[in-house]
């Protein structure tokens, strides 16, 4: 037993992963073959690795790979002719680049084909931890909180979708490009989101939220004349740098306004940040740049008074008109009622409400209560802070609204 | 690769017959099928007489039952087809989004099972 052998060569894999499989993708045409097989050479590596890795770790996989494709497939006890074809085919030939040492990067083409829409979306963020990430099934399921079996199924399903119904292994034609683009951006976003995700007594699943950036730090290499993808990078990296002054030592949930801002992670507020502005010079701010631009204001300011409202409000009013949603809308009204007033932001949102569904969305409920409790009329503020309890699926922030909500006072 | 591309809209729904929009919208089916056809996509493709003239037919216990209408009662009835070779399911998505119907109904697209 080696552990720490393991756990190096574990990383090395990983980091190789997601090229190794793209460039095995493009050479057997079959995703789930690909994927089986790389499989295969990783669980060789592991135990012939164990007294030194060899010379180029990412040609050793591929070359092994590629073999155990030749065998999966000759295995397949009724392959069809295609199948013998391909066999042979995979026999016979080395893709031109490998003659000259050097793999090619397919990561692109197997980014938009994991994130495509004809995909079920919890299926394309599993899909792209796999196959780009590098993730382990067993991994994904704990991520997600989901039983191992479940999770291999649903990879299972989307993989045979990927091949029965022909979703291809290319670049997107110019006129689809943004808006799958978009949708790759929205899945590696999601990932970060869930890494963030407030769920029983847990604020933070670090794990996610790195691996959302890595995949971002990847995407914006692999597309880096793109300024939503710079963005959408700064925009993880900044929210990210809050991570540790979220939760305070008792688990309990710490919002913006009472957080550590030395404990922010200084690197990272610097690397967001100047990424935020290499996206918004780029031309008209997209969705993610304004989120990031909106995140870089707060990031800058030394104390929560300090704070650039009319900046973060006129951010959040373009928002509102580029991407509009509960989310945006309820953060504008925050915005403002620090810029306009508690009064003002109070009819903002509940001229929202009124062609929005806010009911059973637990931030509407919370934020109207601190306008209102701001605003002297804490029975209707303490009515709001009971539905924003009742609606939080976390402990942690039930806990704080229940905070609130004791310390409102009734006269 | 062969993709069915399945229209399915409610049959009081979109243009109809009399109406001016009419004209429009089944020019853009003569519009789209010479497309696929220019294209060499074309496989097959029909429109189907509306549902009122459907009947369903199943065989339990060796007995043949006959029933008036399609199977499933939902609003949305399948209303025609085109059965389109494509090189990848991107390119038969474009094709479906260019059918006119899929601005009132939807257009399911679906490989065809090829048996090697």
């Amino acid at each position: 037993m080696q552990p720490p052998v393991d756990a190096h060569i574990t990383r090395v894999i990983r980091e190789d992963w997601g090229r190794i499989l793209s460039a095995l993708t493009a050479h057997v045409g079959n995703y789930a073959l690909a994927e089986d097989s790389l499989q295969d050479a990783v669980v060789v590596a592991l135990d012939k690795w164990q007294h030194g890795l060899p010379e180029h770790p990412d040609a050793w996989l591929l070359t092994v790979a590629r073999r155990k494709a030749v065998d999966r497939l000759r295995r397949t006890a009724n392959a069809s002719r295609k199948e013998q074809e391909l066999a042979l085919f995979l026999e016979q030939t080395r893709p031109d680049q490998e003659e000259a040492g050097v793999i090619p990067d397919h990561r692109l083409e197997l980014i938009f084909a994991c994130c495509h829409p004809a995909l079920e979306e919890k299926s394309r963020t599993a899909l792209t931890l796999r196959a780009i990430g590098g993730l382990t099934t067993p991994e994904i399921a704990a991520a997600f909180l989901d039983k191992p079996d479940a999770m291999a199924a649903r990879l299972t399903r989307a993989k045979r979708k990927i091949r029965d119904a022909g979703i291809p292994f290319k670049l997107p034609d110019a006129a689809d490009l943004p808006d799958r683009v978009e949708a790759v951006l929205r899945v590696i976003y999601l990932i970060f989101n869930e890494g963030f995700r407030t769920n029983g007594a847990t604020l933070t699943r670090a794990d996610l939220a790195e691996e959302a950036i890595r995949l971002g730090r990847i995407l914006s290499a692999l597309l880096p004349q793109d300024a939503e993808v710079k963005a959408l990078l700064a925009l993880m990296l900044l929210g990210d740098s809050r991570r540790h002054t979220r939760m305070d030592d008792a688990g309990g949930y710490v919002p913006l306004e009472g957080q550590n801002r030395a404990r922010w992670d200084k690197a990272k507020i610097r690397e967001g940040t100047a990424l935020v502005k290499q996206a918004l010079a780029d031309g008209p701010a997209g969705p993610y740049a304004l989120q990031a631009a909106i995140n870089a204001v707060h990031a800058e300011a030394t104390t929560f008074a300090a704070t650039d409202w009319p900046q973060i409000a006129a951010l959040y009013d373009l928002l509102a008109v580029r991407a509009p949603n509960p989310v945006v809308a309820i953060n504008q009204a925050v915005a403002r009622s620090y810029v306009d007033g508690a009064e003002a932001a109070l009819s903002l949102l509940d001229q929202v409400a009124k062609t929005a569904r806010l009911e059973t969305y637990q931030p509407y409920h919370a934020c109207r209560a601190d306008l209102l409790s701001r605003l002297d009329r804490p029975l209707e503020a303490a009515e709001n802070y009971r539905a924003a309890i009742a609606l939080s699926a976390s402990t942690a922030e039930k806990a704080f609204l229940a905070q609130r909500l004791a310390a409102l006072d009734p006269t | 690769m062969q993709y069915m591309l399945l229209i399915y809209n409610a049959e009081d729904n979109g243009p109809q017959p009399g109406t001016e929009e009419f004209g429009p919208y089944m020019q853009g089916y003569v519009d789209f099928t010479k497309e696929v056809q220019d294209a060499g996509k074309m496989l097959s493709g029909d429109a189907l007489q509306p549902t009122a003239t459907s009947s369903t037919v199943s065989v339990r216990g060796g007995k043949t039952e006959v029933m008036d209408g399609p199977f499933a009662e939902t609003k949305e009835q399948l209303g025609g087809f085109y059965i389109l070779d494509c090189d990848d399911l991107d390119e038969a998505l474009a094709y479906a989004a260019k059918i006119p119907d899929a601005a009132y109904g939807r257009i399911e697209v679906r490989p065809v099972m090829i048996f090697d």
